[in-house]
């Protein structure tokens, strides 16, 4: 069994492939608000250096990434440990070395690596034309609207993601999650566009 | 020479992996093993398996140790082939 097989057939007999996808999902929709509302925040304030809005951005990535990790960690960690601890009860016997004891081990660290990269990575395709442009790359529109244009595509790809899963509308399911992001935005709009 | 035919084996075993599962294991551990498995009771959190396994020459340690690594729990060996052959020198 190579890594990849050896990952899905942990996650497998553990029946955490849903928990991966829901922390996915609610981590990388996480990431990608977070990333608008700042992007907005910034676009509707007194003009600021680019160099700035960048830190700022990937300081907020940097901080869920590892705030992602650590959660689901610590969170998943214990629940596996108890899952492990009933069915070893349950079998009367010692599970430590089984694929069950592996699980224990290391499924949390496959979720927490997952509920951190997502934001991580998807704050960081938001952040890309503000890069392109720091750069001295000339973009079609202004970096901060390509970076809001970037965010809104990105939630609602993760609705129809979503949509996928359910079996349900992929159309519906992203414009539902897209109209989150546009309320969040007339929000942040609301209270800071003065 | 001594080889072990076939074993019938009484296992306990979590739900996951199945029983199709479990079976490739232990078939995994030999070139030609014949792995029979039937559910006997299902409990909870648990399954009781009658576990047959035939093959040329077949190796109880590596069997155990699969059964182990897959979660299951080795019972009791209820039955046993073993054939004794002779070699020419």
């Amino acid at each position: 069994m190579n890594l990849w097989q050896q990952a899905q057939f942990l996650l497998h007999i553990s029946r955490t492939h849903g928990i991966m996808r829901r922390y996915f999902v609610v981590n990388g929709f996480d990431g990608a608000l977070t990333m608008l509302g700042l992007i907005m925040g910034f676009q509707f304030s007194a003009p600021a250096n680019l160099a700035v809005i960048i830190n700022a951005c990937l300081g907020a990535a940097i901080a869920l990434g590892v705030s992602g990790i650590s959660s689901a960690y610590v969170s998943e960690s214990a629940e596996r440990r108890r899952d492990l601890t009933h069915l070893e009860e349950a079998m009367a016997t010692n599970l430590k070395h089984s694929a069950h004891g592996a699980a224990a081990r290391w499924v949390p660290m496959l979720i927490a690596l997952v509920n951190g990269s997502a934001p991580l990575v998807i704050s960081l395709i938001i952040l890309i034309p503000l890069g392109l442009a720091q750069a001295g790359m000339s973009l079609p529109l202004s970096p901060l609207l390509l970076a809001i244009s970037i965010a809104l595509i990105l939630i609602f790809l993760l609705g129809v993601f979503l949509g996928r899963i359910a079996g349900i509308s992929w159309l519906r399911s992203g414009v539902q999650t897209l109209l989150v992001a546009l309320l969040t935005a007339a929000l942040i709009y609301l209270f800071t566009a003065s | 020479m001594v080889t072990v035919k076939k074993i019938v084996l009484d296992v306990l075993k979590p739900h996951h992996p199945s029983a199709l599962e479990f079976s490739l294991g232990i078939a995994n551990q030999g070139p030609d093993y014949r792995v029979a498995i039937t559910v006997l009771e299902v409990d909870e959190n648990t399954e009781s398996l009658q576990i047959i396994v035939e093959g040329s020459a077949i190796e109880f340690e590596a069997v155990q140790e699969a059964i182990n690594a897959l979660g299951g729990s080795l019972h009791s060996v209820d039955e046993v082939i073993v054939q004794s052959e002779t070699t020419k020198t």
